[in-house]
């Protein structure tokens, strides 16, 4: 039996209290890439009760993003945004979910992250993630921006870590470790690396940065 | 001098583009902070460095 709106309500509230709950419910955050980490942060930001996630990918699950990503293997094929919109559902059923099945670029991301309050960086590749932080934070005023970079890799979970570059820019990770040195992406670390621009965005909503 | 990331440069009059010419960037995964702003990159052939400025070069590496 799924718990109605109002017993879910009351649930976080009693956890977070009801002025973080509502700082949570009523935040607007979108991830810009659907893969070890913008999926993970999707689950983590769903189970805390944020109100609004704006997911956004082009592509398809794989047999080869199972190990990291937070999808099933009934779901190899589908679109990742429609397959992690119905995980997130049976996660936090209340959730408002507005996808976008896109390939996020220069044209189409001030559109696209119009309506966000915080927007996360969840690329794979490095120029990806170099136009959109160009993008968002010269010509998205107000918005805040959680970026990563370098979580590859069985390096120390310890290296991971949360930088605040400007006022609107946190970059997340070790800015070390390419995927394309050593083994590649490992789930935990990527998690790791997620759980910090999810909890990142969290300390943002909820009036806490670093300093 | 120029401050970028954390070490004094005698590179001010000289434009983003051309310290970062100077160096092993790629403009292509990095951002540039200047003075507390991100300096997009279609900005860098005409930002010069001034006096006093201080700049953070934030390279990105792949894996997401």
């Amino acid at each position: 039996m799924i718990p109605t709106r109002e017993e879910w309500t009351r649930a976080l509230e009693k956890r977070h209290g009801t002025e973080l709950h509502s700082r949570f419910s009523s935040a607007v955050v979108a991830i810009c890439g659907l893969g070890g980490l913008g999926s993970n942060i999707a689950v983590a930001l769903a189970r805390v009760g944020t109100g609004k996630l704006i997911l956004i990918d082009f592509d398809r699950v794989d047999i080869a993003n199972l190990h990291r990503q937070q999808y099933k293997a009934n779901q190899i094929g589908q679109y990742k945004t429609d397959a992690l919109a119905v995980n997130l559902r049976e996660i936090a059923p209340y959730i408002e979910l507005e996808i976008h099945n896109k390939y996020i670029t220069e044209d189409n991301a001030v559109t696209l992250l119009h309506d966000a309050d915080i927007i996360c960086e969840a690329f794979d590749d490095a120029e990806c993630k170099s136009m959109l932080t160009d993008i968002v934070l010269s010509e998205m005023p107000g918005k805040y921006f959680v970026a990563a970079s370098g979580m590859a890799g069985l390096g120390s979970a310890n290296s991971i870590r949360t930088r605040r570059i400007t006022n609107r820019f946190y970059l997340c990770g070790d800015e070390i470790c390419d995927v394309s040195d050593g083994i590649g992406l490992i789930s935990s670390r990527v998690m790791l690396c997620a759980a910090h621009q999810a909890h990142t965005v969290l300390r943002i909503l909820a009036g806490e940065f670093e300093t | 001098m120029v401050s970028v990331n954390g070490a004094e440069l005698d590179i001010a009059g000289k434009t983003i583009a051309e310290y970062l010419a100077s160096t092993n960037y790629d403009p292509k995964r990095i951002a540039v902070e200047c003075n507390g702003d991100i300096v997009p990159k279609a900005k860098y052939v005409e930002t010069i460095l001034q006096d006093g400025d201080s700049v953070e070069i934030v390279s990105f590496v792949g894996g997401g």
